[in-house]
């Protein structure tokens, strides 16, 4: 097995990695490569037929496979090479990756690695939901695929567990195809997807959504026959007593999605609790130096169009980075109060940066402020601020007093 | 009518298919009949995969002596099956006094059912062998390890059918009557069988089949026991079974700590007797259960690293008012039904024992016919090499040979296109979506199919020409599509 070296090699093919290979090629970086394990590229874009794609980056709304279809386009235009159908099954902190495809096995040395994986669903184990092991549980984004990609049609009654924007959209989805939708049930007192979600995809087809409500027993020897579902308390425990049987032969699963980090933490890359993705820098650097990640590797999106700006951010800075331009990130950024994390998480204190960061649970009328010790550097009061939502605060380099830890905290006034 | 068959084998979980590995050692003709829909569905996939020492057992019974003479002799099975297994060794531990002499009690009754080297042990010792686990007394047990209990019963069911023996799947027994010509006509799904010899293997179900035979006082107790998977990422925090100090009369060893091969962590099982034997639902007070006994021994246990929970049944003779463990039940009555072996009660440590119990099987009917060695007998079965294991060279190599094993279609476990199809191809290959998951690993891993099911489903419809309604997941009635969305 030869060694094949590379200016940069992309990890995924998705919005993320086809986002950060194009920009990446504009920015006179030509030896590069991407590896996708499908046979396709754009990533689960594929299989999300529903519009409302591309407002923000492309200015109009696009379907998922149309969204792709214009990176897939560009990266094609500036012969960017790619390989589908190959699976990468080693990374080490030395920037080598192992993939492996019918053709056999390579080895690539990389001068920077982009990490573009994308997250996977949590599932029915994950959150041990009880009950028989029926054949009809489905995850969100399953469900998809099979009627999306394969053409098969996965049932007729359903139930749908998690207020998550796949699952929403499938609530929709299966409701176009003729499929019964009984309800949402979302265990929080809030939702989890976006509120636009909420009225296109539930209210416009008389869809119930109901909140502090869990699947709490699943029945059926063979096929899924019915759910069990209970209200829960402010501990998110089941209230005895208030258990309703939904009969159903699907149920689907809405419940949360992971950065897929497995070959990050072979690469020995340091990883943050909160996000369950990188801990990174402002140029998206993660802890092993020439390693970068940006998309729903590094932390879970609300909209496609945020990976593809995250990514082409993180390809203007691995670009300086392959230049040779290097500079330490010194400055720790930390989450406090009401606000979940925050992405980057350290900074240089040497330019403007864009702190991201999510609530851990919905707040009005609260002010968010960056601190430096004592020191407020930048308040902004928000309205409404929304786990399901992402916001980004710009921190210009003209605030920074010093070099110790930045927080970034809710106040109560 | 069909020609008779000289034993006809009545499930096809670890016990039969050890039986029918057995007799095909034999000149007979053999057939197996399994009422899933596929073999080594119940309380054979659903334990704690651990291939036992043999201290839990009263010195004297079937049960002690088994057990000591399974785990002996394992070596040899496991080399000619291929079947893969690690003597990781175990640790009781327990935190009193009481525990402690509770702990010298097993030791003594351990060596009576002759095993070497255990010890009793402290706290460094414990530190030593595992150090994340809390305990202040221990009894070490070297020669207890971990298995496969998957591969272990495909292994041997395999071979039995290279060997010659026919399995039939979706059978499920509902009449046995003995003809004049001393000839079993066993009624089994759409089908009629027919046999000279009748052994009862059926698990769960083997009160129902003696009664059938005859064979009448017996009752199980169902007893389930559930259990939940962690991820693989605790790998190291956990080198070899751990166990607290049992109390039998729950009907179980306590709720336990167990590293699988392939580096995922068992916690369980619960004991809980139940009226319905088929019903494998888990609980939400169980599962807490679970993680409160399971953390007084290893403080690693977190909701965040659960990646599944299933639960297994244990037929047990005992009744939840009786406790503990009756003995096993391996007979042969010559004077209700000469011609059938009859077993019930085959609970823990059933999976050890399983090739003795075999044996035995052949010692009684031994007893009323010679049997006549089959010289054409080969025991040696090989695994169909899986990629994940293999050196960057050798997984070149395979890739050249084969490019199915270039292509990854399991992520998480690393499973492969070629593995896949041998899953579904191989001697007694998969047909349902489950099959495919316990033959080969694909699905097992952190995401749960969420990145492999789609395909696996696919290509199981394609190789086995199935329709998308046909395709059936794990149980009877379990189909996972309605049809197609759209027509093509």
């Amino acid at each position: 097995m030869s060694l094949i070296k590379k200016q940069a090699v992309i990890i995924g093919g998705g919005p993320g990695g086809l986002a950060a290979a194009a920009e990446l090629k504009k920015k006179g970086i030509d030896d590069l490569l991407i590896l996708e394990r499908e046979h396709w590229l754009g990533g689960i874009l594929r299989q999300c037929i529903h519009d409302g794609f591309g407002l923000s980056r492309f200015g109009c709304s696009l379907s998922g496979p149309e969204y792709a279809g214009r990176f897939v386009e560009e990266v094609r235009r500036l012969g960017i090479p790619a390989e589908t159908d190959t699976t990468v099954i080693g990374l080490d902190s030395h920037r080598t990756v192992i993939a492996v495809s019918r053709k056999g096995l390579a080895r690539y040395q990389a001068e920077a690695v982009i990490l573009a994986m994308g997250c996977r669903e949590r599932t029915r184990g994950a959150l041990a939901i009880p009950g028989e092991r029926p054949s009809g549980v489905f995850t969100a984004g399953t469900a998809q695929a099979y009627m999306n990609l394969k053409n098969k049609s996965i049932g007729r009654r359903a139930v749908i567990l998690g207020s998550g924007d796949i699952g929403m959209i499938m609530a929709r989805r299966l409701t176009l195809e003729g499929v019964k939708v009984e309800a949402v049930f979302e265990i929080q007192p809030y939702a989890s997807g976006l509120p636009r979600n909420i009225e296109q995809c539930l209210k416009d087809y008389g869809i119930p959504l109901y909140l502090s409500h869990t699947v709490t027993d699943i029945k059926g020897a063979g096929r899924l026959e019915a759910v069990e579902v209970s209200r829960v308390d402010q501990r998110l425990q089941p209230i005895p007593g208030t258990e309703k049987i939904y009969p159903c032969d699907t149920l689907i699963l809405s419940v949360g999605l992971i950065p897929e980090n497995e070959l990050s933490r072979m690469a020995g890359i340091e990883m943050d609790p909160r996000t369950k993705g990188a801990v990174v820098d402002e140029f998206y650097q993660t802890s092993v130096p020439g390693i970068f990640a940006a998309g729903n590797v590094l932390h879970v999106h609300d909209l496609v169009d945020f990976v593809s700006l995250e990514a082409e951010r993180l390809a203007d800075s691995a670009a300086d980075y392959l230049r040779g331009k290097r500079i330490p990130a010194r400055i720790p950024v930390s989450a406090g109060g009401e606000i979940g994390y925050t992405v980057p998480q350290h900074i240089t204190g040497t330019r403007d940066v864009t702190l991201s960061f999510r609530p851990r649970h919905p707040l009005r009328d609260s002010w968010v402020e960056i601190r430096q010790g004592e020191r407020c550097l930048l308040r902004k009061k928000y309205p409404r601020l929304l786990p399901a939502v992402m916001e980004n605060i710009a921190l210009p380099v003209s605030r920074l007093i010093s070099d110790s830890e930045i927080k970034v905290v809710t106040v109560n006034e | 009518m069909d020609r008779a068959y000289d034993v006809l084998i009545i499930g096809a979980g670890v016990i039969g298919c050890s039986a029918a590995r057995e007799l095909s050692r034999y000149c007979l003709s053999l057939c197996v009949l399994e009422k899933g829909p596929d073999i080594c569905m119940e309380t054979s996939n659903r334990n704690s995969a651990v291939l036992h020492a043999g201290y839990n057992n009263t010195p004297g019974s079937a049960m002690a002596r088994f057990c000591v003479e399974g785990n002996r002799s394992f070596d040899r099975t496991a080399e000619e099956l291929d079947i893969p297994y690690r003597r990781t060794g175990k640790l009781v531990v327990g935190f009193t006094e009481d525990d402690r002499k509770a702990l010298g009690r097993l030791k003594e009754q351990g060596e009576k059912n002759g095993i070497q080297g255990m010890k009793l042990a402290g706290r460094d010792f414990i530190r030593q062998k595992a150090p994340l686990i809390r305990g202040e007394f221990a009894l070490w047990s070297p020669t207890t390890a971990i298995l496969n209990p998957f591969e272990f019963t495909f292994g041997m069911a395999e071979n039995a059918a290279e060997n010659g023996v026919e399995f039939f799947c979706g059978r499920e027994v509902t009449g046995i009557r003995l003809e004049e010509d001393g000839i079993y006509t066993v009624t089994a799904g759409n089908g009629v069988f027919r046999s000279r010899w009748i052994v009862n293997c059926a698990g769960l179900g083997s009160d129902k089949i003696a009664s059938m035979l005859g064979i009448d006082g017996y009752t199980l107790h169902p007893c389930r026991g559930e259990y939940f998977v962690l991820d693989k990422k605790l790998k190291d925090t956990l080198p070899l079974p751990v166990y607290p100090v049992p109390n039998y009369k729950t009907g179980g060893l306590g709720i336990h700590l167990t590293p699988t091969l392939e580096g995922n962590i068992l916690v369980g099982p619960s004991t809980e007797y139940i009226r319905n034997r088929g019903d494998y639902a888990t609980s939400r007070r169980i599962m807490e259960l679970l993680i409160r006994d399971g953390s007084r021994i290893y403080p690693y246990l977190k909701r965040e690293n659960l990646i599944r929970s299933f639960a297994g049944i244990r037929p047990k003779l005992s009744s939840k008012e009786e406790g503990g463990y009756h003995d096993f039940v391996i007979e042969r009555r010559a004077d209700i039904a000469p011609h059938a072996v009859n077993l019930v009660g085959i609970e823990s440590p059933g999976l050890t024992s399983a090739v003795p119990i075999a044996r035995e099987i052949v010692r009684l009917i031994e007893e009323a016919e010679e049997l006549k060695p089959n010289p054409r007998f080969n025991p040696i079965r090989r695994r169909f090499p899986s990629f994940r294991d293999k050196s960057r060279e050798e997984q070149e190599k395979m890739i050249r040979e084969n490019p199915d094993y270039g292509e990854i279609i399991c992520r998480c476990e690393t499973i492969t296109r070629a593995e896949v199809l041998h899953a579904i191809h191989g001697v007694l290959g998969a047909g349902t979506v489950t099959g495919v998951k316990y033959r080969c690993r694909a699905m097992m891993g952190r995401c749960q199919g969420g990145y492999c099911q789609t395909r696996i489903t696919e290509l199981l419809m394609k190789e086995k020409g199935i329709s998308p309604e046909e395709l059936i997941y794990e149980r009877q009635g379990s189909y996972l599509f309605t049809g197609e969305v759209r027509e093509k």
